[in-house]
């Protein structure tokens, strides 16, 4: 069994929000997910725009990675990605974790 | 080739590569209650008879919206006397637009606060003259205008908005930047500008009262520096703007012009930057064209796009697609010449202009100049430090 290598901060059970200061939508002009915030727009690349669908401040960290994994059955597993992506985002205050 | 052909061909080129207006500035109208001599609008101010309707308005948002512009700044003059104000930002967040208020705070009550929550306002900046009532007040031109600003913030915060304070340094306040940063701490800001005045309109007929000296400078940067280290990364974050008089290198202009950032004033004019209208160019309105014309085809939108228009030594300067010759309204101004390099610059033939105008603000020989003429007296607007935030 290999163990993916993961950020030690984030586990399995934590559950992230959307720091109320950042609006998350789609935009059509940039073909991408953004985050808004005063005066400024943060552009998500595929992967992250995926992950942060999910964020709601209800499921935790493995129901988002078990509902990626379904997704996208052929990508192998995605623990270590959404891991390190919801690591940076609570560094950059765009996700609360409880 | 025609040369019909040639130039629509040269269009086609032009708009492929032109990307949205990502921000579009609202300014709503040139009325004011404040008089602060800092002001960076236009020294000539239009009635306000001529302003937009709210319908006009919308047609504005529907078109830069349509074009990919996501942000939106609602400002004037005070763009609270607009009564308007709430269905303006209605309409525009539901266009999906993440909506701005940047605002004196003089006008602003609870209830209005509550309101346009409501109405879907993403944010609100409000702007201080100073760290207590006494220098606030006196700079604002107002009585009270200081515990009216407090009062707001403190309401703004705890109605769940995020919040940022825009203080605008110079001379006469620089000494109390530590108050204001402490000042920040209390009223719980998310973001801080402590910017020095951008010298366009007013702020440069008083140049000579507002412009501090290196020394001062340097100074409030080492506090803010050590305050920064005290924060442990908690509370506000403080953006420190220093004038760039005391650089070598002009700031870039505006991510370039006509790139990003998008003007439409009270009366409809579409304008590349909000101190454009100084500019010998005539400018469209967005009552005879639309959005898209504007911005993809306009002769003025399109004037100092690329290098072509760049004289020397902007022309052959390897730093050009870094600051774009620097800005051209201060070229213009100090000059006559807006094609000219910015003074700024220590490659331009003119950068002793910047040196002699650091030399006269040490003993300002004329008085300071209050705009009270039809009560409309701006409050200070930093977007070129604004535009710096948004990463696109
Ligand atoms: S840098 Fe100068 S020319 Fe460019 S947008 Fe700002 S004021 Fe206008
Ligand atoms: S010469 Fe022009 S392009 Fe070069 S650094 Fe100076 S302003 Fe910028």
């Amino acid at each position: 069994m290999s163990t993916p290598i993961v950020p030690q901060k984030i586990s399995p059970t934590m559950t992230p929000s959307l720091n109320p200061m950042f609006r998350f939508q789609w935009e059509k002009a940039q073909d991408c997910f953004v985050l808004l915030f005063p005066e400024g727009m943060v552009k998500l690349n595929g992967g992250a725009g995926e992950i942060m669908q999910l964020i709601d401040g209800k499921q935790n960290v493995q129901k988002i990675t078990d509902t990626l994994n379904n997704k996208f059955p052929d990508a192998g597993d995605l623990a270590p990605d959404v891991h390190e992506f919801i690591n940076t985002a609570i560094e950059k205050k765009w996700l609360y974790h409880d | 080739m025609t040369n019909q052909a040639a130039n629509d061909r040269q269009k086609q080129e032009t708009s492929a590569m032109v990307g949205p207006p990502l921000w579009l500035l609202a300014e709503l109208t040139y009325d004011c209650p404040l008089h602060c001599p800092y002001c960076s609008n236009p020294t000539q101010l239009s009635e306000t008879k001529n302003e937009l309707t709210t319908e006009q308005w919308f047609q504005v948002f529907n078109q830069a919206r349509d074009l990919g512009a996501v942000q939106l700044g609602f400002s004037g003059g005070e763009p609270l006397l607009r009564k308007d104000l709430e269905a303006l930002v209605k309409y525009s967040r539901d266009l999906g637009f993440y909506t701005n208020l940047i605002t004196s705070g003089i006008g602003l009550t609870e209830k209005r606060i509550g309101k346009l929550k409501e109405a879907g306002l993403d944010h609100i900046q409000i702007s201080f003259q100073g760290a207590d009532p006494e220098l606030n007040d006196a700079i604002a031109g107002r009585g009270n205008a200081y515990q009216q600003k407090f009062d707001m913030a403190k309401s703004v915060k705890a109605q769940g908005y995020p919040m940022v304070l825009n203080f605008v340094l110079s001379k006469q306040n620089l000494e109390q930047i530590t108050d204001i940063m402490r000042l920040s701490c209390e009223l719980e800001a998310d973001y801080v500008e402590l910017a020095t005045a951008q010298y366009y309109g007013w702020a440069y007929e008083n140049r000579d009262h507002l412009l501090p000296s290196r020394e001062q400078l340097v100074e409030a940067e080492r506090l803010v520096n050590e305050f920064r280290e005290q924060q442990q990364g908690k509370g506000p974050h403080f953006i420190f703007v220093t004038p760039d008089y005391f650089e070598t290198r002009p700031k870039a202009c505006m991510n370039g012009w006509g790139s990003t950032f998008l003007t439409v004033t009270p009366d409809g004019s579409a304008l590349p930057c909000h101190s454009a209208k100084m500019l010998p160019l005539t400018f469209p309105n967005v009552k005879d064209k639309s959005i898209g014309d504007i911005w993809q085809q306009d002769f003025s939108f399109d004037y100092f796009r690329g290098d072509d228009w760049m004289p020397q030594p902007c022309k052959g300067c390897d730093e050009k697609e870094k600051d774009f010759g620097g800005c051209r309204c201060q070229a213009f101004m100090m000059t006559g010449d807006m094609h000219k390099t910015d003074p700024v610059c220590s490659k331009s033939e003119d950068h002793h202009l910047i040196q002699a105008a650091i030399d006269s603000a040490i003993e300002p020989s004329t008085p300071i100049l209050k705009r009270v003429n039809q009560k409309a007296m701006q409050h200070a607007k930093n977007t070129q430090l604004s535009i710096a935030r948004t990463k696109v």
